[in-house]
């Protein structure tokens, strides 16, 4: 049903949202793309055409390759750690009696925790001198200093980063859960299926649409949204262990100046939520079919 | 399901309580640390009982924050506030007019514009950091709450949630309408807006939890303490090092920051929940 010959109208009422997106997505974008293929000096001065120099220099850039393989091991700990204990957790609140809602009351809880905050917390907790964990890792012989050790910075914002991010994969496991038949639980049983065997052949091949959509969203989300987790905890050290790609651009823009660098940097950054997205509006797609 | 073991649902059990217990670890810690006195925090290990300095260790980050920043964190909250409903109320309000343009007229361009908005979800704050930036110097936006809010308020997500619920509203409606005499604006206001409060609620949460909680983004445009979020603010709690940081101040302002998105998401739950499994779909 359309409202006719409204002339000025819809202009109107697209106007504050187009305004937005032009000044502060699309102007900032082209000018990524623009600066690219740029060399600029730290004091805004001389400009220079150089081409795919400054991604030709990424890719052959040691530190560069070093941060993606550093992201590459963040996300896939985090999606698979993350997504393999909510669905645990989800499972047996799907199955429990009583309290189901009190459950979900207390795990939703890390979904309304800032991701800065989130670092907070657990850094006081992996505290090297007081800490109680690295007190209690101690304890059973482990010498815990995230701030020297890097694979240990790195466990602690996977451990951060998985925390926060429980809640949204819970939420979405249990949802997915609930919408599944209950006959063919009862059918199951009735063909004398365990408790295991029904899970692996029922519940999951019936869930695989919601796993995927999550799998998606986590890689996302460790590609992104883990910026402040990062810069709370642990700054990207020690050595830059912990310097995923998306503090690396902040660090090199802002830090190091280097603008050219930075700007090439997020051009594959942009490219990478493009590849994502479309993999999940493939996805979309296949599911609105059936 | 009937005639399940008892030692089936110990387990249920024991697995649901292990999981809340890990959760909520954190949380309670910081509780017990923000309600002790420094000599308190800092000796190994830690009890995990509260102390008696919850007052004094509220009252002082409130009225004149910790460590390295000076600005009160009552100031602090006051920005993210500003900041978390300028943005969940800014995005609603723009997100409902374009969602009502796109789908309720044909005007040239609409397919553009339509476009437009979209491809923005491919362009997180993250990945335009730099060039963003040098806009807000541009136009003069640093340290002001427009710098803070603006940028955040366009979303693609939230027009798409309006857009597919528009589409769900029956036809007969606004043909009613439109025989009542009544224009667009009015069905707008009187038919849609009211048909629309529950994903209006299930966005209100998940847009306030997005605004309180931004980091990135007012680490770029504030240099001024009295213009930090509480978010922000924390950080600096602690960059001075490990001997000088207090840390009972640092956990009660991690409290205080926790807590409005807490009560939010815990008091909105339903059309939390509803709103999220609905609109990521």
């Amino acid at each position: 049903m359309l409202f006719g010959a409204a002339g000025w109208l819809p202009a109107a009422l697209l106007a504050p949202q187009l305004a937005i997106v032009l000044v502060f997505f699309y102007w900032p974008a082209l000018q990524a793309l623009f600066q690219s293929v740029f060399i600029q000096d730290a004091f805004g001065g001389s400009l220079q055409f150089v081409g795919l120099e400054n991604f030709q220099y990424l890719f052959s850039d040691e530190l560069y390759l070093y941060s993606f393989q550093v992201t590459a091991v963040f996300s896939i700990a985090v999606t698979a750690i993350g997504l393999t204990l909510s669905l645990a957790l989800a499972y047996f609140a799907d199955r429990a009696i009583r309290g189901a809602y009190v459950f979900r009351t207390l795990l939703i809880v890390p979904y309304a925790v800032a991701p800065a905050i989130a670092g907070v917390l657990w850094i006081f907790l992996f505290n090297p001198t007081l800490g109680i964990v690295s007190h209690w890792l101690r304890g059973v012989g482990v010498d815990w200093n995230h701030v020297l050790n890097g694979g240990q910075a790195m466990i602690l914002i996977v451990v951060a980063a998985v925390w926060k991010q429980i809640s949204y994969n819970f939420i979405f496991f249990l949802a997915g859960l609930q919408s599944i038949p209950k006959s063919l639980l009862e059918a199951a049983a009735i063909d004398g299926a365990g408790a295991w065997r029904t899970f692996r052949s029922v519940i999951f091949p019936l869930l695989s649409p919601t796993t995927f959509f999550l799998l998606v969203v986590n890689v996302v989300y460790a590609f992104f949204d883990t910026f402040a987790i990062v810069d709370a905890a642990t700054g990207g050290g020690p050595a830059k262990a912990t310097e995923i790609l998306v503090y690396k651009v902040f660090n090199d823009g802002f830090k190091a100046l280097d603008i050219g660098g930075s700007a090439a940097q997020s051009v594959i950054l942009m490219i990478i939520v493009l590849a994502l997205t479309v993999i999940q509006f493939r996805y979309v797609e296949r599911r609105v079919r059936y | 399901m009937p005639g399940r073991s008892l030692s089936a649902r110990a387990l249920t059990y024991v697995v649901l309580a292990l999981g809340v217990l890990v959760v909520a670890f954190p949380v309670w810690v910081t509780f017990v640390a923000s309600t002790k006195t420094l000599d308190e925090v800092q000796s190994v290990p830690m009890s995990l009982l509260p102390g008696t300095q919850f007052l004094k260790n509220y009252a002082e980050v409130l009225a004149s924050g910790a460590g390295n920043t000076t600005a009160p964190v009552a100031r602090m909250m006051g920005n993210s506030l500003v900041m978390a409903l300028a943005i969940a109320i800014g995005k609603i309000a723009i997100s409902l007019l374009s969602a009502f343009a796109l789908i309720y007229f044909r005007f040239p361009l609409r397919r553009t514009a339509f476009w437009l908005i979209f491809v923005t979800l491919m362009l997180p704050v993250e990945v335009r950091i730099m060039p963003t930036y040098q806009v807000m110097a541009d136009l003069h936006l640093i340290d002001t709450y427009a710098g803070l809010t603006l940028p955040l308020i366009a979303s693609a997500t939230a027009t798409f949630l309006f857009r597919q619920f528009f589409m769900t509203v029956p036809d007969e409606l606004a043909e009613a309408a439109k025989i009542d005499g009544a224009g667009p604006m009015r069905f707008f206001w009187h038919v849609l807006l009211p048909l629309s409060r529950t994903s209006i609620a299930a966005l209100f949460v998940i847009q306030f939890i997005y605004g309180w909680n931004q980091y990135l983004w007012p680490l770029l445009v504030t240099t001024q303490e009295s213009m930090y979020p509480v978010v922000i603010g924390i950080k600096r709690m602690i960059a001075g090092g490990d001997a000088a940081t207090e840390w009972q101040l640092v956990m009660a302002t991690a409290m205080l920051a926790m807590l409005p998105p807490v009560i939010v998401v815990v008091a909105m739950q339903k059309w939390f929940v509803k709103g999220l499994v609905e609109s990521d779909k």
